[in-house]
């Protein structure tokens, strides 16, 4: 066994490196059903990070990855387009954007089903390694209820933390702000 | 859905990663959660990723000095290495991005704006995909160490950032190439962060001179170790 490389911070200057075109773009504008998930990322004083990239990666609509250790094997991404990954740093307000489409449902072991979610990775100045959580959809509520991870958290405020909101008047578009630190720190897993 | 089906486990290594919460690195102090994480199963989501083999690379992403009109000033150098898993497993068709200062150590980013020159024909920014047998090169300028605002007369030691995705989601990583023998390593808490002295030298290149070329460019090794998977009974199956 070789000793793993430690992570170290993307600094301040992540955006001459960690750049994708269209990187918002999980699926192409346009897409029938994508939603658009948007949010703060905010500091444990409650100042926007402005300095930070949030990552995502989903199964596509169906429930599909195309990866090899898939035990289900391959599918065509659905819709046609999708790439998993979804990459978008934050603006001066601290704000991202991910245009996506909902992930099918997935199994889980001993035939459990999990919720339609998408990992998420944080990366900013002053992280010293990347923080990682999840968003689940708020029109799920009985899945939610029922899937292994979320269900598993005893905390309610955290549970709900993982739960994005339905943006007042905006069809479509779905808010998930993160805070890293504070009373309203959201909850974070060890990967 | 499948009730029942075998995925692999990646082993959880505790004592590499720098904690999150670094005190002398002042931003981690707002910026640190401080509740303990959730133990994440790895599922479906954690243990597939993107696989960017064939991602949007073009001509010169791997070669920072040639990237402009110009010749990017500052020492040639060569970095190159290998992306390998724990099991010392090549990772292949991996992304490697990389991103630095430029030979008098700025940045060139709006928010860099210590007195040092910009490079008009340096970027600073790279990509590339790793072999068949996990190698990646990129041929860049040797980047200068910088000052910062963390404390009095901080300097950051040279370093390179490094992002990759692995193979799975679970074994993405961001680090920072250092270069041998830097006499800012003692004062900076960046690198010092993590607290293992092996692992924090698992950070720092090697000097290559086999694979330095003559006239030419210095060269430097620097491997990468991603997560390894747990032994399981499934892999050994057809």
């Amino acid at each position: 066994m070789t000793g793993l490389t430690p992570s170290q911070t993307v600094g301040p200057f992540l955006h001459i490196g960690l750049t994708w075109p269209e990187g918002e773009h999980v699926v192409p504008d346009g897409t029938p059903g994508a939603v658009i998930i948007t949010g703060c990322l905010y500091d444990g004083n409650g100042v926007p990070v402005s300095d930070g990239v949030i990552e995502t990666w989903q199964a596509d609509a169906n429930g599909r990855f195309t990866h090899p250790d898939d035990p289900r094997g391959t599918a065509d991404p659905a819709p046609a387009g999708f790439r998993g990954l979804g990459r978008s740093a934050t603006d001066k307000d601290g704000r991202y954007r991910i245009v996506t489409v909902k992930p099918g449902r997935l199994p889980a072991p001993d035939g459990q089903v999990q919720a339609s979610h998408i990992d998420v990775s944080v990366f900013a100045r002053g992280l010293l390694d990347r923080v990682v959580t999840r968003i689940y959809f708020p029109d799920e509520a009985a899945a939610n209820a029922a899937d292994p991870v979320l269900s598993a958290i005893g905390d309610e405020r955290l549970r709900s933390s993982l739960v994005a909101a339905h943006d007042a008047g905006q069809d479509g578009v779905l808010r998930f702000d993160i805070y890293l630190q504070g009373d309203h720190e959201t909850a974070f897993f060890d990967v | 859905m499948v009730s029942d089906f075998a995925l692999p486990s990646y082993r959880r290594e505790p004592g590499v990663h720098p904690p999150l919460l670094s005190p002398d690195y002042r931003s981690t102090l707002t910026r640190a959660p401080l509740l303990p994480p959730i133990v994440l199963p790895h599922m479906l989501t954690e243990v597939t990723g993107p696989l960017l083999g064939n991602g949007p690379l073009a001509p010169y992403d791997n070669d920072l000095t040639m990237q402009h009109t110009g010749e990017a000033i500052g020492q040639r150098i060569l970095v190159h290495g290998k992306v390998l898993d724990a099991d010392g497993r090549p990772i292949p068709d991996a992304l490697v991005e990389i991103w630095q200062a430029n030979a008098a150590g700025r940045y060139r980013h709006h928010n860099d704006n210590w007195p040092a020159p910009v490079d008009p024909n340096f970027t600073g920014g790279g990509r590339a995909v790793t072999q068949a047998d996990g190698s990646y090169t990129f041929t860049t300028i040797k980047p200068g160490a910088y000052p910062w605002k963390n404390n009095p007369n901080a300097w950051r030691p040279a370093h390179i950032h490094f992002s990759l995705f692995g193979r799975a989601f679970v074994q993405r990583l961001v680090t920072q190439m250092y270069f041998p023998d830097d006499p800012l390593f003692f004062q900076d808490p960046i690198f010092n962060s993590v607290r293992d002295e092996k692992a924090r030298r698992r950070m720092v290149s090697t000097y290559d001179h086999e694979s330095t070329k003559e006239e030419w460019a210095l060269a430097f090794r620097f491997d990468i170790v991603l997560r390894g998977r747990d032994a399981t009974p499934f892999e050994a199956s057809p």
